[in-house]
């Protein structure tokens, strides 16, 4: 185990946002926390990172172990010059080599020179990706890497997450909302609502009750998530059953045929 | 005010090293303090302190008030009261009270309270303008002495935390994770700003120690490509300004301070269009 939360119980302004909640991650597993907002994903991560204090429970990590943290969102405010090269030399200096081969890797050679603000959303976590594999992290920790993206741009990364956990074989932590998006790169899915509803691989969750009821009910569920996943609409998950797509089950993969649907 | 330098002119013709001296001692103030305004002026920019900055300084007018009725040296008293501004914004902030609504309030007034408490100070009234606009040509070299200190002071906090500054302005998170506090490199932040202000004090004034921090890092921002270059070039066109400020005041007969502002003003407006024009 790269790192292990045993029961870690958080309380943030009174409210128990999470509740015993036990986790690990193997080296070289990809491990995705799924629920719906506000359902204490981020708050687990920051926990595991130590950047949020516990109100019970603890956190073990595999000695030595180096983590890469990728956030949510970067608003770097317009005032602030900073290119992509003084970006990865943050908090720690790295040499211009280690820089060229971080941005190699994530497929972004000739960004040195590009000004942060300047850059696309995609072009921005990949950039942030980047920096957090400068320390040859054991572990990279992601928080809905992949949020404002479009669909190709999700697939994309998802698929960079992959190879580079192939390549340097770390473990990886990260968090969505969405299980679809996910379910090709995710070894364990971990579904969270405060407490851990169901944990499993992708298939054994998205077919699990705990996960329907989380979702939405029956195969709406699946449907909400599919309408979800269609519109790119973020901000609910829930919402969307109540919608009249009724009598299409869509809980298979629907890869190829969802664009001319809906 | 406004004839101060004249007088001091026509008082000491004839005796050119007395004229220097004093001239030099103001173009020295305004060096020390731009070493200082620079580099913190680029951090009031990029994370959005520049009413945290005026709050701060509109204090100093009632640190003045307290060091006068007690003895002590003004830039202390200055420099006691901006911190604890600062901290007093700074926290209510935290707390989740509105940032504008709580800068208002302290900020308007503590510049109140202060002009109030220094009215009971007696013989003190024929000298406020040099608080609120500053008198950098009466600058003695014992003011020279604090003002390098503490510009030099607060350059050398900056440049100890700047990675770890820089980190927590682009993300609380990524500094967090990274293992730095972000609340104590805001108290370094703070702590900067009131050293600043308690120094600037006697060069612009009260009134425009914001602008001093504000107008030379926007004008460098148009320029700049990098956060480093940004900081240098603020200091740099800081300077350029208290300079070209000082000469315009003593030419023209004009209060040293505004006549500072105005200069950087005048900058800012050259760098913009230079920005913009070699962008397009």
């Amino acid at each position: 185990m790269l790192l292990q939360a045993q029961d870690i119980t958080v309380r943030l302004g009174g409210v128990e946002v999470l509740s015993r909640v036990s986790m690990g991650v193997e080296a070289g597993e990809i491990v995705t926390v799924l629920g719906p907002n506000g359902s204490g994903k981020s708050t687990l991560l920051r926990a595991v990172l130590g950047m949020v204090p516990l109100a019970g429970g603890q956190v073990t990590r595999a000695a030595g172990l180096r983590l890469g943290y990728v956030p949510q969102k970067l608003a770097i405010d317009p005032s602030l010059p900073l290119t992509v090269r003084r970006f990865l030399s943050l908090p720690h200096r790295v040499s211009d080599e280690e820089a060229a081969d971080a941005l190699a890797r994530v497929g972004m050679d000739a960004a040195g020179q590009r000004q942060i603000a300047a850059l696309s959303g995609g072009q921005l976590q990949r950039i942030m990706l980047a920096r957090a594999l400068l320390g040859n992290p054991g572990l990279l920790v992601l928080d809905e890497p992949t949020q404002g993206l479009d669909q190709p741009g999700e697939a994309a990364f998802y698929t960079l997450i992959a190879q580079v956990r192939r390549d340097t074989g770390a473990g990886v932590l990260m968090v969505s909302h969405d299980l679809h998006v996910v379910m090709a790169a995710s070894d364990r899915v971990i579904c969270l609502n405060h407490h851990i509803c169901c944990e499993g691989t992708p298939r054994v969750v998205s077919a699990a009750p705990e996960y329907r009821a989380l979702f939405g009910l029956g195969t709406q569920g699946a449907l909400a998530l599919y309408q979800h996943r269609h519109d790119h609409s973020h901000d609910e998950t829930a919402d969307h059953g109540a919608h009249d797509h009724t009598g299409h089950d869509h809980d298979h993969d629907h890869t190829g045929h969802h664009h001319h649907v809906g | 005010m406004t004839t101060r330098a004249t007088i001091m002119i026509t008082t000491i013709r004839g005796t050119t090293t007395m004229l220097d001296d004093f001239l030099i001692r103001a173009g020295l103030a305004g060096i020390g303090l731009s070493l200082a305004t620079g580099p913190l002026g680029a951090f009031v920019l990029w994370r959005r302190m520049a009413y945290f900055g005026d709050a701060t300084a509109h204090a100093a007018i009632l640190g003045v008030a307290l060091a006068l009725a007690t003895d002590l040296p003004v830039p202390l008293g200055t420099l006691v009261v901006a911190l604890a501004m600062a901290v007093t914004v700074a926290s209510l902030a935290s707390k989740g009270w509105a940032v504008d609504t709580t800068l208002g309030v302290l900020a308007h007034g503590a510049l109140a309270l202060g002009l109030v408490a220094i009215s009971f100070v007696h013989g003190v009234h024929t000298s406020l303008e040099a608080y609120l606009f500053g008198d950098i040509l009466a600058v003695t070299p014992s003011d020279l002495a604090t003002i390098w200190g503490g510009s030099l002071a607060v350059l050398a906090l900056l440049i100890w935390r700047w990675q770890a500054l820089l980190t927590a302005t682009l993300s609380a998170d990524l500094a967090r994770a990274d293992g730095i506090n972000p609340d104590r490199e805001r108290l370094i932040l703070t702590l900067a700003l009131a050293l600043v202000v308690a120094v600037a004090l006697k060069v612009v004034g009260a009134l425009l120690i914001a602008a001093m921090l504000v107008i030379p890092a926007a004008a460098a921002r148009a320029i700049a490509r990098g956060p480093e270059g940004m900081a240098v070039l603020a200091s740099a066109i800081g300077a350029l300004a208290c300079l070209l400020g000082l000469s315009l005041s003593l030419w023209q007969d004009t209060p040293a301070g505004p006549s500072m502002v105005t200069a950087a003003t005048a900058i800012f407006a050259l760098a913009a269009l230079f920005g913009r024009i070699r962008r397009a």
